[in-house]
């Protein structure tokens, strides 16, 4: 049995009064992908945060590749070079242009040359087909063009794991689908990831393993099958049949 | 939307796709707008062209026609003797343009520091934050004048061996302080505006936050504050006429000695025009970039 990459044991989170995240437990081995679902407030985005190390755990622990990240002495910064993070808003920086924004992070971060960064960089915008985008600015980009670039940077420093969060939700069905397909071509990759999502199509398509979250706590956890087709609890019936009267699924 | 039926998607990442027959040419339709857009701007400069002549050559000669205009001419506008001094007036001003270059510089320097102290989060600091922020509400809140007095008389009044008395220094001095405190205001007005979204990004690649300043923070927000910076740098070359006070020998005081010799005041008007020289183009300058800045702002949008 090898080691999953990420192991969540146990943790809490609460915002003043206001308990987040409870109890959560779970592992990703490597190669795989995991999505959380669950309504709006359901604690999806705290999660991978607290994973990044951007909000503290009141209790529990994280362990990436069995190092505990949530320890006293914990090096944030190393942490963060392990993992990738894409959110919501694609927060790409706006005066940069769309090749430094990729390169920006291995030429400071891992101290690849400048020459071989863009290199690797055009190689995987080449590969996302943006290769005539590399020379813009963010705001010259579609929103599917700009939140795909926000993966490209991402996986461009070569991440132990991937946090996506809600990639798609400001995004039109078309471009929902191109970065969907993106998504999917990382996880035939190998790419570890965990999602948090409305979309049903990437619990489908990309999961190996799908929780659904309640409250802050994991209600539901299985296949995308067992999840989607035949979810035992109330809620996670609730919550798809929503869902579906949205059209999402 | 009707136009943009022909045009590539977007979202197609890729060489357009289709084409629609051959080159665009404008129909006739919009050729007559075109037309019509051209008389009707023509007509729009005529009409202002018109209006200025009217009003500003009427402000004219109600001035020249005053009873008054004689003697104030005489003692404001002699412009034969305006530029006997003109000159030494120049000569003046370079003390106004060194100390505006070596001054805006230091200030540049401290100001960025300063700022940048005041919107750190680290412990280590916090004695400096609060000595940061002391220093600007003083110097923010008391009239410059008052620096220079206390800066330009009050340190050679303390017969400290090895401490300048030279009043060019001193007065540079004391123009550095007080601009100082307005700048690092500007910076970190700069730097907050930023959204933390940007910094969090770059903190999640893995940048250091020395790095996520440097590279990500920082030149968004010294974009934002180009125009209030160059406000200040007019606003400075301006009040580096007040050091005159100290016996600096600037424009000012040069106009001021001419002045006094001759009971005339054209000198000053002589030296308000260098100044105006220098400032006018700055502003102008300003204006454009505060344009450009907030149509880019506009542009930018959500993302
Ligand atoms: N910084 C914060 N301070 C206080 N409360 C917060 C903070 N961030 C989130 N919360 C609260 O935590 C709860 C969970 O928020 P979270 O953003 O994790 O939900 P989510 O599942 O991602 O929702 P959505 O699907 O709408 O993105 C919400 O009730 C929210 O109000
Ligand atoms: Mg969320």
């Amino acid at each position: 049995m090898t080691q999953p990459v990420l192991k969540v044991n146990q943790v809490r989170k609460s915002y003043g009064a206001e308990v987040v995240l409870e109890d959560i437990s779970f592992s990703v081995p490597v190669h795989t992908a995991t999505v959380f679902i669950g309504s709006s407030g359901s604690g999806k985005s705290t999660l991978l945060r607290c994973i990044n190390l951007l909000d503290q755990i009141d209790d529990g622990s994280i362990e990436l590749d069995g190092e505990d990240i949530t320890a006293v002495d914990a090096d944030v910064d190393k942490v963060r070079r392990k993992l990738g993070i894409v959110f919501q808003s694609f927060n790409l920086f706006p005066h940069m242009k769309v090749i430094d924004n990729i390169t920006l992070a291995p030429m400071k971060v891992q101290g690849i040359s400048k020459e071989l960064a863009r290199e690797n960089a055009y190689k995987l915008l080449d590969r996302f087909g943006l290769h005539d985008k590399a020379e813009n600015y963010p705001d010259r980009l579609s929103g599917g063009q700009q939140q795909r670039v926000a993966i490209i940077r991402s996986i461009a420093v070569a991440p132990r794991l991937l946090l996506l969060d809600e990639i798609t939700s400001a995004l039109d069905p078309v471009l929902v689908n191109e970065v969907l397909s993106t998504v999917r071509d990382l996880k035939i990759e190998g790419m570890t990831m965990v999602l948090a999502t409305h979309e049903m199509g990437f619990a489908k398509q990309v999961a190996d393993e799908v929780c659904f979250l309640h409250h802050g706590k994991i209600l539901e956890w299985g296949t995308p099958t067992q999840i989607l087709e035949a979810p035992q609890q109330r809620e996670t019936k609730e919550f798809l049949k929503r869902v579906h009267e949205a059209g999402r699924l | 939307m009707s136009n943009e039926i022909g045009r590539p998607s977007e979202s197609d990442s890729g060489a357009a796709p289709y084409n629609f027959g051959g080159e665009w040419k404008p129909s006739q339709l919009e050729l007559d707008r075109r037309a019509a857009r051209k008389a009707r701007n023509r007509r729009n400069a005529a009409i202002a062209i018109l209006s200025s002549i009217v009003v500003i050559g009427g402000l004219a000669l109600v001035a020249v026609t005053s009873p008054g205009w004689k003697s104030l001419s005489d003692t404001f506008f002699a412009w034969a003797y305006g530029v006997e001094v003109l000159p030494k007036i120049i000569l003046g001003f370079g003390t106004n343009v060194a100390l505006t270059l070596i001054a805006s510089v230091c200030v540049g320097i401290f100001g960025l520091s300063i700022a940048l102290i005041r919107t750190s989060r680290s412990p280590a600091l916090a004695p400096f934050r609060i000595l940061a922020t002391v220093y600007v509400d003083v110097f923010r809140g008391i009239p410059m004048l008052l620096v220079l007095l206390l800066v330009g008389f009050g340190i050679p009044a303390l017969r400290i061996k090895g401490l300048t008395n030279n009043v060019l220094i001193l007065g540079t001095l004391a123009v550095v302080i007080t601009y100082t405190a307005y700048v690092a205001e500007v910076i970190r007005s700069g730097i907050l505006t930023i959204h933390p979204s940007q910094r969090a990004a770059a903190r999640s690649l893995g940048l250091s936050h020395f790095q996520s300043l440097r590279f990500v923070v920082l030149p968004q927000a010294f974009r934002r504050v180009t125009p209030p910076l160059l406000n200040d740098l007019v606003a400075l070359i301006k009040d580096t006429g007040l050091v005159s006070i100290l016996g600096v020998t600037d424009a000012v005081r040069a106009a001021q000695i001419a002045s006094s010799r001759s009971f005339n005041y054209t000198p000053y008007v002589m030296a308000a025009i260098i100044f105006l020289l220098v400032t006018i183009p700055l502003t102008r300058f300003t204006d454009r970039t505060l344009r450009r800045s907030i149509e880019r702002q506009n542009a930018t949008g959500v993302a």
